[in-house]
């Protein structure tokens, strides 16, 4: 079960809970179970089959390059964050 | 617009070009000469980018006519060194690593000389005021006043012991 | 990460050769974009909007194109209307409406310097003189020039069809709000014995990179396009190009030319397209290149801010909570670094309750574009005053007060995750040890401060290529522009691994045909991710060339080892051989040796830094001098120690810069008013002392030689450092950038009246 901390302006479609466990292998597969729980998460998160640009999401404290694809363990901490524009 | 015929000394070497009246001492050097090594950075004088010696003198090239130029003696950055060996300064902008980007370093090297040419012994405020004129965006000018005394000091020593 | 080389036994890294471009930049014989020109070449200028918010009625530009020798006109009209829509590209996103109307307004004018009509002609006086003779009729329209004006109720709208999620189907001026969360912010403040709650204004400030912004578009008759430009960035104009006029991306090369400074501000498209756009039309070679008052009016800035941040911490000084909120102008279309600022604005330390606000605003002044560690300077202007408040009132040393709440290993950022190895405690302690900071700082006037900053560094897309020539001399190819040094460095970790000289390794930055995607040189990125990129690929030609022994001697290529720059066969006696003499024999044994890797780097390491300055304030005038300066930076590992402190230093003297003298000063119709490099006043050679480094090396475990990434976060500590030392000098906070001298000068004028008691009104 991976941890999940879910976005403050996310919780209200969650809940109020800041940390979710959930099953999953890829960060796909943890956002499709979020939504199955916690319908809209989905739409708050993608845009079509993809993360919004807004948003990054980082796996066991690092920016996740393959988004979506990224793959979790089962103690892996997930955290979606507001991208970082520019450089 | 009518050119005008100048002959100038650039260089050490006698040169002869048209220009248009309008045309900065600085745009004849990269567009009418080739001469692409002194930059523009403002055309307003303010950032010492297009320096160049004007009768031994620091002029911002910017800020000079191209006709201006006629019977006097234009040293650029591509005058520096002698065939391939690099000036003491060059020499030691490179050694202190005194560049990043390197857009500002025609114009600094310029500067520098200009006051090495009369004060070989010049003392770290001398220097900073001597290059006041010519901006630098990368360095924060540490390195490039450490490479001007370096520079003096070695040629302080070359005239000394000769 | 493995690594076959430990840290005693580099042999390059670490050491400081001459950079490998210098002499050519010595000499004036390298070529930056302004330098390239080619036959029959047309030359492009500007119109640009003198309003700052109007509607474009007509444009009438008849009488220019009449102009003997004028080749071309265009306008927004010119532009496929682009799809509204924020859109990947690179690792970058974009929104190619904004996008496009940024090059060239289509209905409304958003800033004073909006670029209206572009010309060519034979040459840049006649393409001036055309512009002139362009005749455009607008409906000026109120503007919007503060994040307060934007946001109140009844702004003026910029555009009327941007909505945020927040606010739902309304228009408004708000184009993002961000929340950042942890524990419970009310409780915190209860447990906290003194609290401090200040209001922040920052101005938008430039990047001031000394060379303007340039282009030389080539079409061809079959469709393909050749830009040369100074740019950070040759993927993203590729990219950015092909969006902005609906053209394939492989139909594009861009030839990135030596560049003259960028500091994020040459990581979008201004010039480019637009002089493509001239070439398509006109048939022949266009060249555009702005001046001066172009690149301060109409090139992206950083945001000016509005920041108040309330933090509360014990008697000791322990941090209890933190209230932070901010908004960003974003310039006048959507895209401030506000996003970044919350994730930095406290980020050196571990706070357990936390709420921060975020708010990306755009307002009728330039585009912002990325400076520097974007967004965090402005925050931390904000939240190291606060702190160095706290340490005054628990009566505790600055730093100490930073140690005793800084991020360590496992500590999670305010934002999200632990961290992993990092170096901020050992920056202050750095500092601390220092003597400068141990030395007794006396006279009248004068006072020391001192601040830290964060910031991510990058990983993104990286190739490199590392080519084995017949002699064993080597060069790496990357797309990487040097900005700072960098070919130095990426020709140092090939030299490194291979076992050359650093003087045999060529270092090659080439176009976008001749490499793979290359991420933008920002971010600090380059020598980490690209660097990590030339490691693999060096890598992969040295086991190449062990192959290639391994055939030589016919051995088994486990048989073969490398050390000392040199290949053993560990089973027979054959003589062993460098890698000159390796690389001899190569065309018998296969051919040539070329390694290559790519990466999308992970394993970022964050950057801290800490800062302390010594100020004498002149009272009379309100003028400040810097005194003396020391930074202390965590490099990771400096490859090039010269060109590491090069970054600090750098990074240091502009954000001295923000903190005194620069920025953008509109008037009321919102016209720029300092728009040459004499009015935007940034740091010249006089105004700064020696600015000492300390290079912190705490290694990233996330690279295989430990680099962090050195390129931003030394301008982020300056500000506050220099408003804590202007307190300690003449004792008053300072909480507008710049503290110019008219503004310091009114702070103590006020201070002293309000002593006197006389209250009396102040001129001036």
């Amino acid at each position: 079960m991976a941890n999940v901390h879910i976005p403050t302006q996310m919780r209200q479609l969650c809940g109020g809970q800041e940390l979710v466990k959930i099953p999953g292998k890829t960060v796909r597969e943890l956002i499709e179970e979020l939504e199955h729980r916690f319908p809209g998460v989905k739409n708050y998160l993608l845009d079509g089959n993809d993360l919004r640009p807004s948003i990054a999401v980082w796996v066991d404290g690092e920016l996740a390059p393959a988004g979506l694809l990224e793959t979790v363990g089962p103690e892996s901490e997930v955290h979606f964050m507001p991208a970082i524009g520019g450089g | 617009m009518r050119k005008v015929a100048v002959q100038t000394t650039l260089n050490g070497e006698p040169v002869e070009f048209l220009c248009e009246p309008r045309q900065s001492l600085l745009e004849v050097l990269r567009d009418v000469l080739n001469l692409t090594g002194t930059k523009e950075g403002c055309l307003t004088g303010d950032c010492g980018a297009c320096s160049v010696l004007f009768d031994g003198r620091v002029v911002c090239s910017c800020l000079v006519l191209g006709v201006e130029a006629q019977g006097a003696q234009i040293q650029t950055v591509e005058g520096l060194a002698h065939g391939n060996e690099l000036s003491v300064l060059q020499r030691k902008f490179l050694e202190h690593a005194a560049l990043q980007c390197g857009i500002c370093t025609p114009g600094f090297l310029i500067a520098a000389k200009a006051l090495l040419d009369h004060n070989l012994n010049p003392s770290e405020s001398e220097v900073r005021y001597a290059l006041a004129g010519n901006l630098c965006r990368c360095t924060g000018y540490d390195k490039i006043v450490r490479a001007v005394m370096d520079a003096a000091k070695e040629m302080r020593e070359r005239e000394a012991y000769g | 990460m493995g690594s076959h080389t430990t840290e005693s036994s580099f042999r390059v890294i670490g050491t400081r050769p001459i950079r490998h471009d210098g002499v050519e930049k010595v000499t004036g014989r390298a070529k930056y974009g302004a330098d390239y020109y080619v036959a029959g070449m047309l030359h492009g200028k500007v119109l640009r909007s003198p309003h700052a918010h109007a509607r474009i009625k007509s444009i009438d530009f008849s009488r220019a194109l009449a102009l003997p020798g004028v080749k071309a006109v265009v306008t927004g009209k010119d532009l496929p209307e682009g799809e509204n829509k924020t859109v990947p590209l690179g690792e970058m996103t974009v929104n190619p409406r904004y996008l496009g109307q940024n090059i060239l307004a289509r209905d409304k004018v958003l800033y004073y310097g909006h670029a209206v009509a572009a010309v060519a002609a034979i040459s840049p006086h006649i393409a001036e003189q055309a512009l002139e003779l362009i005749e455009v009729d607008y409906e000026v329209l109120p503007p919007v020039l503060s994040v307060e004006q934007a946001m109140a109720e009844g702004a003026p709208i910029l555009h009327p069809d941007l909505r945020n999620e927040e606010l739902g189907d309304v228009p408004t001026n708000v184009a993002k709000h961000v929340v950042l969360t942890r524990g419970d912010v009310e409780a915190g403040f209860r447990e906290a014995h003194f609290i401090v709650e200040r209001e922040f204004r920052t101005s938008m400030v430039h990047q001031g990179y000394i060379e303007p912004h340039n282009a030389l578009a080539i079409y061809n008759a079959d469709g393909k396009a050749t830009i040369y430009c100074s740019t950070q960035g040759p993927f993203e104009v590729r990219g950015m190009s092909a969006a902005v006029l609906g053209l394939p991306v492989g139909s594009i090369k861009v030839v990135p030319a030596e560049i003259g400074g960028g500091f994020g501000g040459k990581t979008t498209v201004y010039l480019e397209p637009l002089a493509l756009l001239l070439a398509m039309k006109t048939g022949q070679p266009v060249k555009m290149v702005m001046t001066r008052s172009e690149v301060l009016r109409a090139t992206g800035p950083t945001s000016g801010s509005l920041i108040r941040v309330k933090m509360g911490c014990t008697k000791e000084g322990k941090i209890t909570a933190a209230k932070i909120w901010m908004a960003y102008e974003a310039g006048a279309f959507p895209g401030s670094p506000v996003g970044a600022a919350t994730m930095t604005v406290l980020a050196p330390y571990a706070i357990p309750n936390v709420q921060i606000d975020g708010y990306d605003v755009v307002v009728n002044k330039p585009k912002t574009a990325a400076y520097r560690a974007p967004g965090a300077t402005n925050a931390a202007f904000a939240a190291e005053t606060v702190i160095d408040e706290l340490a005054e009132l628990c009566g505790i040393d600055p730093l100490d007060i930073r140690i005793l709440n800084g991020a360590r290993e496992g500590t999670p950022h305010p934002a999200g995750p632990p961290y992993r190895r990092i170096g901020f405690i050992e920056t202050c302690e750095a500092i601390k040890a220092s003597e400068h900071y141990r030395s007794n700082l006396e006279g009248p006037n004068r006072g020391r401060g001192v601040a830290s900053g964060f910031w991510f560094n990058a990983g993104m897309q990286s190739a490199a290529v590392v080519n084995i020539h017949l002699d064993g001399t080597a060069s790496v190819v990357t797309g990487s522009p040097d900005i700072g040094g960098t070919r130095a460095a990426c020709a140092m970790i090939a030299a490194e691994v291979l076992g050359l000289n650093v003087e045999d390794v060529r270092p090659v930055v080439t176009d976008t045909d001749s490499i793979g995607h290359t991420d933008v040189t920002g971010g600090s990125r380059v020598t980490f991710a690209t660097g990590m990129a030339v490691f693999r690929a060096a890598e992969d030609a040295l086991a190449q060339l062990k192959e290639r022994a391994a055939k030589l001697w016919e051995c088994k290529v486990e048989e073969v080892e490398f050390r000392d720059g040199k290949f053993y066969c560990k089973t027979n006696n054959a003589t062993p051989l460098s890698v000159s003499e390796l690389a001899k024999r190569l065309p018998r044994l296969g051919g040539p040796v070329t390694g290559r890797a790519t990466v999308n780097a992970r394993g970022v390491g964050p950057s801290f830094a800490t800062c302390c300055i010594d100020v004498e304030v002149d009272p009379e005038t309100g003028r400040v001098q810097i005194l003396r300066c020391t930074v202390a930076q965590d490099a990771g590992r400096a490859i090039h120690p010269a060109y590491v402190e090069g970054q600090m230093q750098g990074g240091t003297a502009q954000g001295i810069g923000w903190a005194l003298n620069e920025e953008y000063i509109y008037d009321s119709d919102g016209h720029l008013m300092n728009s040459t490099l004499l009015d935007y006043r940034m740091p010249t050679c006089p105004d700064l002392p020696m600015i000492e480094t300390i290079i912190v090396e705490v290694p990233n475990p996330g690279h295989p030689l430990g680099v962090r990434g050195v390129g931003e976060v030394s301008i982020v500590p300056p500000p506050a450092a220099i408003a804590n030392a202007v307190y300690r000098a003449v004792g008053v906070r300072m909480t507008e950038l710049p503290m110019s001298p008219a503004r310091l000068w009114k702070a103590i004028a006020q201070k002293e009246s309000t002593r006197s008691g006389l209250g009396r009104a102040q001129h001036g």
